[in-house]
């Protein structure tokens, strides 16, 4: 075990990917020479030179577009968005092209590109640098959306999302990067669809995702401390979604809540919160409650952010709702 | 352009001839199919427009890749894809290029480095682009080449496409079929400039043919594609023609004079070069033979397409991904 920060497991997965494999290349505004907007490609430049590891103009529509050429040809691109908010200008190479090549061919072909983009706020980035769009992606057939919490898992999704031979959106929390954790030695990939238990519990399910696992797990320790034991699960993957862990920690729980900091309305929580209403119905012992953001774009105010975004109180309040 | 690099000799000539006849043959047979309702869906139709697909194609490998568009069904046939895959593909039939999925938008044949007729207006320019990228990374040899309406100069993806691939020095041929139109309008209310100049501005390699004349177009594309191969970067060419068709096949067309679609239809790429074949001294019996042949091809691909099995639905899920694969450490 080793420990690093969350930006440096991505950029060791990055790395040992560029290393394992000739066909990746690495391309995105600022990822080159400068080493990235938030430094998670640093040295890569260095290591792996000007042909794989590229600078490119401020053109983040012909970026994605290039990316499903370059693999419809025989190379893996991983390309960065800067911040998720710009996804906006990728949607028709993301989701008319790379998410439809496979299918609508025929099978002919897998189109084996990577999109990093962060998400999220916590630095006061105002409302168009700081969303939380992933139900987007998660809501289009083709695509796979994944979106670590832990380093071992920045580490390991992005290991996993380059030799995936399908379009994998890789989400990473802004506020995450300079987190530090324990990252494993050697370093593995995690399966993609595959969820994890954070913290097993008998009284509750806490299903989250990505910057929201740790404040989930404070909330359990919180409901801990009033003898409330919450299982809070991990999902990582968004699409596909790990639904039977979640069915069978509920079986055990018969309490469900969902907590993301995208907004609570049509959300990935909304898609949890149906299936198990359906495929889980008679283990439920009680409402299943969503925590999310209010359906509002992000304010930049820290007073206004701070409120806007979910806190451990929150989820504590939703539990207690949840049981009572 | 030097008269070396035209295809002079009558057996060059009589290959364009009949490339540009299969597509024609296969487009009309289309336009029938779809009147009596046997193919669904929208088509469009590059009748008229055939050198322009024919002759590009001519100079291109069989594995260069090409990336195309809504209006591509000459692009795909004269990349050389199979006329039989082809008509089930239009007919929704299991067996075609991309199993019923696609079709008329986005027939493709990865193998024939087609990828794909595409339904987004300019989302094929930076495909193209990326796939030189990785023609110029792997070191094949192969060019990347993409077919554009003079619509889509009103998409930025356009040109940012330009920017990449004179900024990377890629080998990509930008192929403009400058057909006057944007669906129901004229491009000329619709774009400030034209594409050479827009080209220009990124400093790109341009130059301009008439696309009704395929030995122009083969010769331009011939020199051209030499020299994106040679690494010299990318190149524009801007083919002026004129779509004989509406939009779509069942466009009334209020919104254009009868007289504009006289001129169109009258100055045929066909006979043009049936011209220029008798010129050179090929019989007319020759050339009946050609239409005589491609006849018959397209009947025997129609008739097996109309046979052809129906997808199943189910099967259809097989492709939505990948299989899966053991994740690596
Ligand atoms: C992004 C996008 N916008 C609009 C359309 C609808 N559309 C299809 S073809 C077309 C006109 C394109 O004109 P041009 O590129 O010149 O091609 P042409 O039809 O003349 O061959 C339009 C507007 C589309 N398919 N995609
Ligand atoms: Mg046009």
């Amino acid at each position: 075990m080793t420990e690093v920060r969350f930006g440096g497991a991505i950029n060791r997965a990055l790395s040992d990917a560029l290393t394992a494999d000739s066909r990746v290349i690495l391309l995105g505004e600022d990822v080159a020479q400068p080493g990235g907007p938030f430094g998670v490609t640093r040295g890569l430049f260095d290591k792996f030179g000007p042909e794989r590891v590229r600078d490119t103009p401020i053109s983040e529509a012909a970026l994605a577009g290039v990316a499903v050429g370059a693999a419809l040809t025989g190379l893996r691109p991983i390309i960065e968005i800067m911040f998720m908010d710009f996804v906006t200008l990728i949607m028709d190479a993301l989701v008319n092209q790379a998410a439809k090549v496979r299918f609508m061919f025929g099978g002919q072909t897998s189109v084996p590109m990577m999109v990093r983009m962060p998400h999220g706020g916590g630095i006061n980035a105002g409302p168009q640098h700081s969303q939380c769009l992933e139900a987007w992606l998660a809501h289009v057939p083709g695509l796979k959306v994944v979106c670590p919490a832990t380093v071992a898992d920045a580490y390991g999704l992005t290991r996993a999302a380059v030799v995936d031979d399908d379009p994998v959106i890789v989400i990473e929390h802004k506020a995450l990067y300079a987190a530090k954790g324990e990252l494993p030695d050697p370093p593995t990939a995690t399966p993609i669809g595959r969820a994890r238990i954070a913290r097993e519990g008998r009284d509750v399910t806490v299903v989250s995702y990505g910057g929201m696992v740790p404040v989930a797990l404070a909330a359990a320790a919180d409901l801990a401390r009033a003898g409330v034991e919450s299982e809070v699960i991990d999902l990582l993957s968004l699409q596909p979604w790990d639904e039977a862990s979640v069915l069978a920690s509920v079986a055990k729980t018969h309490r469900l809540i969902i907590c993301h900091e995208a907004v609570e309305a049509f959300g990935v929580g909304a898609e949890v919160a149906a299936r198990v209403a359906d495929a889980g119905f008679d283990e439920l012992d009680g409402p299943i409650v969503r925590v999310g953001a209010p359906f509002m774009p992000p304010p930049f105010a820290k007073a206004l952010e701070d409120w806007y975004r979910p806190d451990a109180a929150k989820i504590v309040a939703a539990v207690k709702k949840a049981i009572s | 352009m030097g008269s070396t690099d035209a295809p002079s000799t009558t057996y060059q000539l009589l290959d364009l001839y009949r490339a540009m006849r299969r597509v024609r043959e296969t487009e009309e047979r289309l336009a029938a199919l779809f009147a009596d309702g046997e193919i669904p869906g929208f088509i469009h139709l590059a009748i008229g427009q055939e050198a322009v697909s024919v002759g590009i194609a001519a100079a291109l490998d069989e594995h260069d890749t090409l990336a195309s568009n809504h209006r591509g069904h000459g692009h795909a046939i004269a990349k050389g894809l199979d006329l039989d895959r082809f008509f089930l593909e239009l007919f929704g039939r299991r067996d075609g290029h991309c199993r019923g999925r696609g079709g008329s938008m986005h027939v493709a044949d990865l193998s024939m480095g087609m990828l794909g007729a595409n339904g987004i207006v300019g989302a094929g320019l930076p495909i193209a682009v990326g796939s030189a990228l990785a023609h110029k990374l792997r070191g094949t040899g192969h060019i990347a080449a993409v077919f554009f309406g003079d619509g889509a100069l009103g998409e930025g993806v356009v040109h940012e496409s330009f920017n990449l691939a004179q900024l990377w020095k890629l080998p990509v041929l930008f192929v403009c079929e400058n057909n006057g139109w944007s669906e129901f309008t004229e491009t000329a209310r619709l774009i400030a400039t034209d594409p050479q100049r827009m080209a220009a501005a990124y400093q790109m390699r341009t130059c301009k043919v008439d696309g009704n004349d395929v030995v122009a177009v083969a010769a331009a594309a011939r020199t051209e594609v030499a020299q994106v191969r040679a690494g010299e970067g990318p190149c524009l060419i801007e083919c002026q023609t004129k779509r004989v068709r509406g939009h779509f096949e069942g466009d009334p067309q209020k919104y254009r004079d009868a007289g504009d679609i006289a001129v169109a239809a009258h100055d045929d790429p066909l006979l043009r070069c049936e011209a220029q074949l008798i010129a050179v001294g090929t019989a007319q019996r020759t050339i009946d033979e050609i239409k005589t042949e491609t006849k018959i091809r397209v009947d025997a691909a129609v008739a097996n397409a109309r046979a052809g099995a129906q997808p199943a639905p189910l099967d259809a899920f097989a492709d939505v991904y990948s299989p899966e694969r053991e994740p690596v450490s």
